[in-house]
């Protein structure tokens, strides 16, 4: 049984007097115990707005959010606040993008950790503080025991990524959800925290959903990817499979038009026309399709299904790449 | 990796075709305290000493992360900001000793493409207000008709109809706007474009879209480039050369070929090594580098070499003694590391 | 950048369909920022409410003769004849709200009242507008010692509290009238503006587009009239129509110390809840609710005009 199933789960922001908008549309997908999962895509394609529905942060107001979340046995979505409060942090970490912004600039490091400890362990605050230790020790922190009365500010970008993950796996919960966790960091540091993450999830279990625009991150970190386009996942493969033989068009012309370090230089780099506004609504036909370059007839009228391939994915797509043959 | 070297032209070569040299080029910031008496208490050394030349034609690219001064240094070659130090030359004129309405006639020839094209651009002004502002500022837009028509060529060759000229960027997608950026850039013939983050804010297949339209602009006008990023997969498919930057300074300069094949600086290795590559096999076969510690700061920068308080490779030697920025040998590349040879050779091992 | 190029393998209803679904960002368009944030006001029931408050009272100040029952300061005997120290007529046949204690009639004064008070709060805050965006920008656009003089000589002026700077005009003053009141008030605003204006524009001056203009050769005086003035003006248009609120209220409290206009015939709101209105607060408090409620409308007004102004001229609020 999956750690985490998510199902048609969707979103629809809708403000007063404007149209409502999907930013999630039907999306399903599942995480094993201990598996690490990739939601892929550009902006507005709804991978940090699910993220957010599934951890019930969403602002209260302004957006409906229907489909199914079921961790284990409950539905995140119909759990009470406060319980779902009690299940974040304890079962589901998470880490964001700006690590300055979700630590508290006014509170030292060694207490943001405590607190997490306290509320769900029910620790002291001196056994909550000496555990706070030991956790940015394992993230790699130099010195835990000074950079405990530290502030958020006293630390560079990447130490303060390094404390957010110390936050987020201080329960040691069976899922982590990191939201473009390194994209505002320097590559170098990138490596650090990719390297500390990878490391982590391999040595406590956890399961990892991983949310990123970086094909380059997904490619060395997870076992399934996601890629999303216009709120709909389009394609879902084993990152082998994903990266070796794209079949989804959209897929595919990403990993054409991103220069590699390794390949041949020079020449044009494939370009996927158009931009991510270009879109058609996903009821009249595929919302790629003003921008595919394979688009067929069958892209326009009805919507596509998202179907499973033989590979154990799934793809939404009436026209898709062809399957490279073995030689 | 020889069979490359014949090919590759050396930039280190003392090439009398330089569009631009840098001369030991110093931008500091000095920190200020005090509530009345602005005491100087101290410099941001954001760039210390860097010397480079950019040929005719070619695109250099001047990577790095961030910190590093490598914006701060293109903003000094167009005297944006005021170099403190150095000499900078631009097709034999000595650009630092224009003043005044000189140096503004002068802008014509180098423009700048920024990161973030909806900042750069003024929201109140419509496409066509922002385009002949610059015909304007040189006298170029008295022939009404004439100023008109070069608007509309230049749209079109940055893939913009002319209906875009009554629209304001706002009504723009992100590729939209950095085309009509490309254009202002464009629109008074400039020889050189420095390019500050050119497509980092973009998405990832819009950034496709703007490397290519760049390429297809330099072939078609014989432009040269200064393409300054921390993409070195981005930097390394459209530059001929590579500086990379490390605290104020130029740490290493090669053929963007050479540079990826045959690293020396024991931080390019590092920078390389950390580029994730979207490719699962590439990435579960590879070494990575990971450097420890932080940066440090360039108000505070540590003796000898800089980049010595985070090299896997250091030694005592480079506590005391700044490396220099030298050619290694024939093929051009420069390093500035004292033990390149024996690092690249593998006589010097990390202490790990 | 339409894509009709590409798409090779597709009937040409379906093409037709594509550019149908897509077609928003293609022709059209050329809507300003200004006019973006008119729309958007347009559609903010709070900003309807505010500029529907201030019509309201712009009608009745300016066609105070015709909406007015009576000449505001006219005594009429039936009113007179009541008058006594512990009691002022209420309402009666032709006087809907009764009499002040002059007997004059107090509704025509209330209406009068719109047109002064506005007039005050107006011009106030246009005044110190126009005297505090020079100081802003000659200190923006200059920078050196000439940033350092304006904006110490504004920290002075913000340290004194703003009545006690206005009352301290007043009273330097060698007579007062109405003109007097509104110089000190435009006076106690031209820092605040100045100030605000003078930040925007430093913040102009690092921001991208003006470093383009700078790169592209345009002249120093053009950067400044053309970019760094008409995008720092937008903070300053906002705290403008803040400020008429403000300078109302602060008219009326210099009234209300009896700082203000001494003629006794000029129907002022801020006079009226002053003077009369706390005199008779405990014989017949409408002297003192009716003005007192008038001002905290048109306040209200403004207030809420200039918020929904500052979120729709917010780039980040756009679409």
């Amino acid at each position: 049984m999956p750690l985490l199933d998510v199902r048609e789960l969707s979103v629809v922001f809708q403000r007063k007097g404007t149209k409502p908008f999907t930013a999630v549309d039907r999306v399903s997908f599942a995480v094993e115990p201990g598996e690490t999962v990739g939601l892929v895509g550009e902006s507005g394609c709804g991978k940090s707005v699910t993220s957010l529905a599934i951890m019930g942060l969403l602002p209260r107001r302004g957006n409906k959010v229907t489909g199914e979340v079921r961790f284990e046995d409950t539905d995140l979505l119909k759990l009470r606040p406060q319980d779902l409060r009690d299940r974040r942090g304890r079962d589901i970490g998470m880490i964001f993008q700006d690590p300055l912004s979700s630590l508290n600039p006014v509170i030292p490091l060694g207490l943001q950790v405590a607190e997490v400890l306290e509320r769900h362990q029910g620790k002291t605050r001196q056994a909550a503080l000496r555990e706070a230790r030991g956790l940015l020790d394992a993230v790699g922190i130099p010195d835990p025991a000074r950079r405990l009365k530290e502030f958020p500010h006293q630390l560079s970008g990447g130490m303060r990524q390094r404390a957010l993950i110390a936050i987020a796996l201080a329960c040691k919960p069976r899922l982590l959800i990191a939201d473009e966790p390194t994209t505002a960091l320097d590559v170098t540091v990138q490596a650090q925290i990719l390297a500390l993450l990878k490391e982590l999830v391999d040595q406590s279990g956890t399961a990892l959903v991983m949310i990123t625009h970086d094909l380059g991150v997904v490619a060395g970190l997870c076992d399934t990817v996601n890629v999303l386009y216009a709120g709909r996942v389009v394609e879902r493969a084993g990152r082998h499979a994903l990266f070796g033989d794209p079949r989804h068009p959209y897929t595919h012309g990403l990993l054409q038009s991103v220069p590699r370090l390794d390949a041949d230089r020079g020449g044009r780099l494939h370009q996927i026309r158009g931009s991510v506004n270009d879109n058609i609504p996903w009821s009249e036909g595929c919302a790629f399709a003003p921008r595919c370059d394979r688009v067929v007839d069958d892209c326009i009228g009805e919507t596509v299904p998202l179907e499973p391939t033989s590979r154990g994915g799934a793809l939404r797509c009436t026209n898709p790449v062809p399957q490279e043959v073995p030689a | 990796m020889s069979e490359l070297a014949s090919e590759s032209v050396g930039s280190g070569a003392g090439m009398s075709h330089a569009l631009v040299e840098i001369d030991d080029l110093k931008v500091h910031f000095p920190i200020k305290s005090g509530v009345l008496l602005n005491r100087t208490i101290g410099y941001v050394y954001a760039v210390d000493g860097v010397s480079l030349k950019i040929r005719r034609g070619e695109t250099y690219g001047l990577v790095g992360e961030s910190g590093c001064g490598k914006s701060t240094l293109g903003r000094g070659l167009l005297r944006l900001i005021e170099p403190t130090s150095g000499g900078i030359t631009f097709d034999g004129t000595d650009v630092r000793a224009l003043e005044g309405e000189q140096m503004r006639r002068f802008r014509r020839r180098i423009q700048m493409v920024f990161q973030d094209p909806l900042a750069s651009l003024d929201p109140r002004q419509s496409v066509e207000s922002l385009l002949v502002e610059g015909l304007k500022a040189h006298g170029l837009d008295r022939d009404k008709a004439a100023a008109r028509q070069r608007l509309r060529s230049t749209l079109d060759s940055v893939g913009l109809p002319a209906s875009a000229l009554n629209k304001y960027p706002h009504e723009f997608s992100g590729g939209q706007r950095q085309r009509i950026g490309i254009a202002r850039a464009l629109v008074l013939g400039p020889e050189l474009i420095v390019a500050d983050e050119p497509v980092s804010a973009l998405d990832v297949s819009i950034q496709a879209q703007v490397v290519n339209l760049l390429g297809d602009l330099q072939e078609s006008l014989g432009l040269t480039y200064l393409v300054i990023a921390h993409d070195l997969a981005v930097v390394r498919h459209i530059s001929d050369t590579i500086g990379v930057m490390y605290l104020g300074s130029l740490v290493e300069e090669a053929d963007a070929d050479r540079l990826y094949e045959r690293p020396l600086h024991p931080y390019t290795r590092a920078l390389l090594s950390a580029v994730p590559i979207p490719d699962p096999w590439v990435e579960d076969s590879r070494e990575r580098i990971l450097l420890t510690g932080d940066l440090p700061s360039p108000a505070d920068p540590p003796s000898g070499c800089r980049f010595r308080t985070r090299c896997p490779w250091s030694q005592n030697r480079c506590a005391e003694d700044r490396p220099e920025l030298r050619v290694f040998d024939d093929s051009g590349q420069r390093v500035a590391c004292h033990f390149a040879e024996e690092i690249l050779s593998g006589e010097l091992l990390t202490a790990g | 950048m339409s894509g009709a190029g590409g798409i090779t393998t597709l009937a040409d209803h379906k093409r037709r369909r594509i550019d149908e679904l897509t077609a928003r960002t293609s022709e059209g368009g050329g809507v300003s920022l200004i006019r973006d944030a008119g729309r958007r006001l347009l559609r903010n029931p709070t900003a309807i409410v505010g500029a529907a408050i201030i019509l309201l009272f712009l009608i009745i100040a300016i066609f105070a003769p015709l909406v007015a029952p009576h000449d505001p300061v006219q005594r009429f005997p039936e009113l007179t004849r009541d008058l006594t120290v512990d009691s002022v007529p209420g309402a009666s046949a032709g006087h809907p709200l009764g009499s002040d204690p002059l007997g004059r009639d107090f509704a025509s004064r209330m209406i009068y009242g719109a047109r002064q008070t506005l007039f005050v709060g107006v011009l106030a805050t246009l005044i110190g507008l126009l005297f505090g965006v020079l100081l802003g920008a000659i200190a923006g656009a200059a920078g050196g010692w000439v940033d350092v003089l304006i904006m110490r000589v504004t920290d002075v002026m913000l340290a004194l509290p703003s009545l006690l700077l206005a009352i301290t005009l007043v009273a330097l003053a060698r007579e007062s009238t109405q003109w007097t009141v509104i110089i000190a008030v435009a006076v106690v605003n031209v820092p605040i503006f100045a100030r605000l204006l003078r930040g925007s524009m430093l913040a102009q001056r690092e921001s991208d587009h003006v470093l383009a203009a700078r790169a592209l050769g345009v002249r120093r005086r053009d950067i400044v009239l053309r970019h760094m003035l008409p995008n720092s003006l937008t903070a300053v248009i906002v705290q403008a129509t803040l400020t008429f609120a403000v300078a109302i209220l602060d008219a009326a409290a210099l009234s209300f110390l009896g700082l203000g206009d001494p003629d006794i015939n000029r129907a002022e709101w801020g006079l009226m809840l002053g003077v009369d209105g706390v005199r008779y607060l405990e014989v017949r408090p409408e002297l003192a609710y009716f003005p007192a409620l008038a001002i905290i409308l048109v306040a209200l007004g403004f207030t809420l005009l200039g918020e929904s102004m500052r979120e729709a001229l917010d780039p980040k609020n756009r679409r």
